[in-house]
């Protein structure tokens, strides 16, 4: 059983506080991600639980014992953890087999017990055949693969990843044609693909193998069962891998929750926009009603006064404005718009629509329901899709 | 494995417990070295120079005594003068190689590289008694040859005198300012030339409207670094200007040591020669950092300019500096070291081995200075690259929050000529307590004091190019601090460890100025030597083991090349 605890953390560089009072809970086995935009404090917090930062004020709890505390830190190297770089971090003057191993030359392993232990691990990362090269012989995703390799030798209690997939594209450019050669024979995928743009494979490529890396750490966190905590600025990334996320901004939580609820019910205006887009609508609740401009829902309840709704622009439909009828269907709401703008994305067209009371909302459409630019829609919204962002009001009254 | 796992984790677990942190030791210690190899002797020279040597009191007389002799005055004038000419000559002899080699299509341009290279080893004192064999007033060759030829007897060249003092020195420092002006001319974008073309300017008129004015503040600043280590040089002017009867400021230094000393007269007189280096320094700084903003840009592909028929002015230029600079003065000093008397002709009768023979075997205080030399460039080295490293990364990494105190203290020697230095170190350890007058390790001392500077620019621009995360890595995966220094910094910085160790023990075992006043016949080094042999008149034995010297430099040369690529010696810092 591995509990990691922080306990209001927090880190100033003289009036600056890059993380500010910061509180939470790991599980055993749990595989979080500290997700907020640049500059957040993200980074600063996980550095501080691998005992690289000392805290300000606040202490990090390892299985009920203090590792971090501003008077004292266990050093990075005794915390029984191990880290994915953002740079990968792996040693240039050693092969492939002796990085991985350094951690259990660390432990002081018998020589055979080492081998053995690092030609298993390399055989899981599929590097086997490349125990004996150099770093620099490697492409972009070998590296990486190497550096998962290592941190997981080692069976740490917690792990550690500083948004270990951002550099992945810069990487893969030096060496697109092996890549592409070698996700061709690894997936088997047969690709024909014909461009102009010679750029654009490179982005598909890009998320292939993300795609790849993010299955990788899931496979890995099942089989190891360590804590894992992940930092990153990308969404899609953190969705996808995570059992919780953390959303930070300005050094303080924002929101804790699993994904799906972060994406359904966020909590925060600063949550709402930044897991995924979003329209944001400011109305009142009123009697038990959420009242906008011009229509209103039934509210699940919550006391009234001023109020913050969000609604996905996946929730919202468009129909052609035929006859001038309006449509009716139970726990549908259809609010009369117009289309003022459209970006086609390939996989779906992206509305800016106008209600006839003023308010801007965005939409999303499938390619096949194809809505000229001026032409006049219903827009049909699922009521249950109107979330209220709970706290806003309160945080606003606070500020 | 399961099992094994839990014994680990429970032995690490015991472990866990904060452990007593070393760094602030290790810091501690090099904050005290520093004061040992820096403070200490540097702080005598403001304080000797106020204090009255009769009462111990403080006094402004040493600096009336100083700025009221005529002589000394004087020594100070022909330092100006002399560092003036130089600069002048260098400028004549490097910026058309630099020029020629970075940016036109003259060929022989690898040849202009290796005789800058040849200028770099030759120490300033080989060169310097090339120069005295070359064209010395009555017996030098290049005299004799133009009286052979003309039947005139007065000599045709003199190189006992102001011209001839700043020619040799010329010939010897003119790399730094080739190796400046060329890594200016290689990061000027030939776009800039091209858009001087488009809009109607030749070849001639580019060059003079827009190159050379882009590349001038790094120029300058080469000057100031000739112009400083004119007026720091010792060796040839003790060689030339002692002879000629002139004085210049580093000879007229060497005085205040004859008995009875006057080591406050020494300090005193010293200070304007540490001032001008500090502004000197400042305003190449300032200079540099202007300068880069109007250099930069990124080299890209280059077309070398097509100028002609100017190639050929160019490449006869680069041969000429090329036989002045290493050519003429090897090929004398070669001779020389197997002639039985130099100044006969160089035919069969009069060749031998045996001035080889004297100083590898017979002749004890020779074979002492060799042994000492090299003992001494090889302890230098590696206490300067050890240091160096430790210091560099501490500041580097910011390990302790005082750690620029210790950049600061490292670098501060760059400010105080060597033979300056030399006296620091004498007033502060050759007499009692001490008494270390005489001794190799007050040499080595004051050598690494002096070259520490350099190891350490140049191993901190190397730490800093490495990403922090490699060392992080180490500790979360179980290792010490260290433990990431030994096994993977040092192994990462390989190259540019070998490459410092090989500059510092190139140019400690040729150093003179700052062994001067801390040699006695017991710890004499080959440069010290030089100047004894010189004055005895002994050329013979001096040129064998002036060729010893370039025979060894140039293989350690040589494999510093083989491992760490062509121009490892010429990078600009």
């Amino acid at each position: 059983m591995t509990t990691l605890q922080l306990r209001g953390l927090t880190k100033a560089y003289s009036a600056f506080k890059a993380v500010d009072d910061l509180s939470l809970t790991l599980r055993d086995g749990e595989f979080l991600s500290l997700l907020g935009p640049s500059g957040c404090g993200k980074t600063t917090t996980l550095r501080m639980i691998a005992g690289f930062i000392t805290p300000t004020a606040g202490t990090i709890l390892l299985d009920g014992e203090e590792i971090s505390s501003p008077s004292g830190v266990v050093p990075p190297e005794r915390r029984q953890m191990s880290m994915i770089f953002q740079s990968y971090a792996i040693w240039p003057n050693m092969t492939v087999a002796q990085n991985v191993g350094f951690g259990l030359r660390m432990k002081k392993l018998p020589k055979d017990e080492i081998a053995r232990q690092t030609a298993e691990v390399l055989r899981v990362v599929q590097l086997d055949h490349l125990a004996g090269r150099y770093p620099s012989e490697l492409s972009g995703g070998q590296q990486q693969r190497v550096a998962l390799a290592r941190a997981v030798a080692l069976q740490p209690k917690v792990m550690l990843l500083d948004e270990p997939l951002s550099n992945l594209d810069a990487n893969l450019r030096e060496d697109m044609r092996s890549e592409i050669k070698r996700m061709h024979t690894e997936f088997g995928i047969t690709t024909v693909y014909v461009t102009h743009d010679q750029d654009e494979p490179l982005a598909n490529l890009d998320v292939h193998l993300r795609a790849s890396m993010e299955e990788t750490f899931r496979a890995f966190h099942e089989r190891t069962g360590a804590t894992m905590v992940y930092v990153t600025h990308d969404q899609a990334e953190a969705m996808a891998i995570s059992d919780r996320i953390a959303v930070i901004n300005a050094g303080r939580i924002e929101q804790l929750d699993t994904p799906h609820r972060l994406y359904s019910r966020p909590t925060t205006r600063f949550a709402a926009e930044f897991i995924g887009r979003t329209n944001l609508l400011e109305g009142r609740r009123q009697s038990g009603r959420m009242v906008f401009d011009g229509f209103d829902v039934p509210s699940s309840g919550g006391a009234d006064g001023a109020l913050l709704a969000s609604v996905r622009p996946q929730n919202l439909r468009l129909l052609p404005c035929r006859d001038g009828a309006v449509p009716s269907e139970p726990g549908m709401l259809f609010l009369p718009g117009r289309v003022t703008e459209r970006i086609f994305l390939g996989e779906r067209w992206d509305y800016g629509l106008t209600l006839t009371t003023g308010t801007g909302l965005r939409a999303a459409g499938p390619p096949e329901e194809d809505f000229a630019t001026g032409s006049e829609v219903w827009i049909a919204v699922p009521e249950a899709a109107i979330i209220p962002v709970e706290d806003e009001p309160m945080r606003e009254a606070a500020e | 494995m399961t099992e094994q796992a839990t014994t680990i984790e429970g032995e690490r677990a015991g472990r866990r417990a904060p452990r007593f942190d070393w760094t602030f030791v290790v810091f501690a210690l090099l904050a005290l070295l520093l004061v040992v190899l820096v403070v200490s002797p540097l702080s005598r020279l403001v304080i000797e120079s106020f204090t009255d040597p009769k009462d111990g009191g403080f006094t402004l007389q040493n600096f009336v005594d100083v700025f009221t002799r005529q002589r000394y005055l004087t020594a100070y004038w022909h330092t100006l003068q002399l560092a003036g000419v130089t600069v002048a000559m260098s400028v004549f002899m490097a910026l058309p190689m630099a020029f020629a080699v970075s940016r036109t299509d003259t060929p022989g341009r690898g040849m202009m590289y290796f005789a800058v290279l040849g200028a770099f080893i030759i120490p300033p004192f080989l060169g310097a008694i090339g120069w005295i064999l070359l064209a010395g007033p009555n017996a030098g060759w290049i005299n004799r040859l133009w009286e052979g030829l003309t039947g005139y007897e007065d000599p045709l060249v003199n190189i006992f005198s102001m011209w001839g003092l700043a020619f040799v020195i010329a010939l010897n420092v003119f790399p730094l300012i080739f190796i400046f002006a060329t890594s200016a001319f290689d990061l000027i974008s030939s776009e800039m030339e091209e858009a001087a073309a488009i809009h109607g300017a030749g070849p001639l008129r580019t060059t003079w409207l827009i190159t050379l004015p882009l590349a001038l503040p790094a120029v300058l600043g080469a000057c100031m670094l000739v112009f400083l280590e004119t007026i720091a040089l010792y060796g040839t002017p003790a060689l030339i200007a002692i002879p000629a009867r002139f004085n210049v400021a580093t000879t007229q230094l060497t005085t205040f040591f004859e008995y009875p000393a006057r080591i406050e007269l020494a300090m005193a007189f010293s200070v304007p020669l540490v001032l001008v280096t500090i502004v000197l320094l400042a305003i190449q700084r300032l200079m540099l950092r202007g300068g880069t903003v109007a250099v930069s840009g990124k080299g890209g592909a280059r077309e070398p300019m097509k100028i002609g028929r100017w190639r050929w002015v160019l490449l006869g230029h680069g041969i000429l500096v090329m036989l002045l600079a290493v050519v003429l003065p090897a090929v004398i000093l070669v001779t020389t070291s197997f002639s039985v008397a130099w100044a006969k002709p160089f035919t069969f009768d009069n060749m031998t081995l045996q001035n080889f023979n004297e100083i590898l075997f017979e002749q004890q205080t020779v074979r002492d200075a060799i042994w000492n030399t090299y003992k001494v460039a090889f302890s230098g080295a590696t206490i300067c690259t050890v240091l160096g490293f430790m210091i560099a990364y501490m500041v580097i990494r910011k390990m302790v929050p005082m750690a620029s105190i210790l950049a600061f203290l490292t670098v501060s020697p760059v400010a105080v000529p060597g033979i300056v230095l030399a006296i620091c170190f004498y007033a502060a350890y050759a007499g009692p307590p001490l008494s270390m007058y005489g001794s190799s390790l007050l040499l080595i001392v004051a050598f690494v004091t002096r070259f520490l500077p350099i190891a350490f620019v140049s191993l901190s621009s190397g730490v800093r190019s490495m990403n922090p995360e490699l060392e992080e890595a180490v500790r979360i995966h179980g290792g010490g601090r260290f433990r990431a220094l030994t096994e993977v910094v040092a192994p990462v910085l390989k190259k540019n460890l070998l490459g410092v160790w090989i500059l510092v023990f190139v140019i400690c075992s040729r150093e003179l100025s700052t062994a001067i006043f801390l040699s006695s016949h017991n710890n004499r080094v080959i440069s010290i030597l030089t100047l004894d042999l010189s004055e005895q008149g002994e050329y013979e034995n001096l040129a064998a083991m002036g060729v010893l010297l370039l025979v060894i430099t140039t293989a350690v040369v040589v494999v510093g090349m083989r491992f760490l690529g062509r121009d490892f010696m010429l990078r600009r810092n």
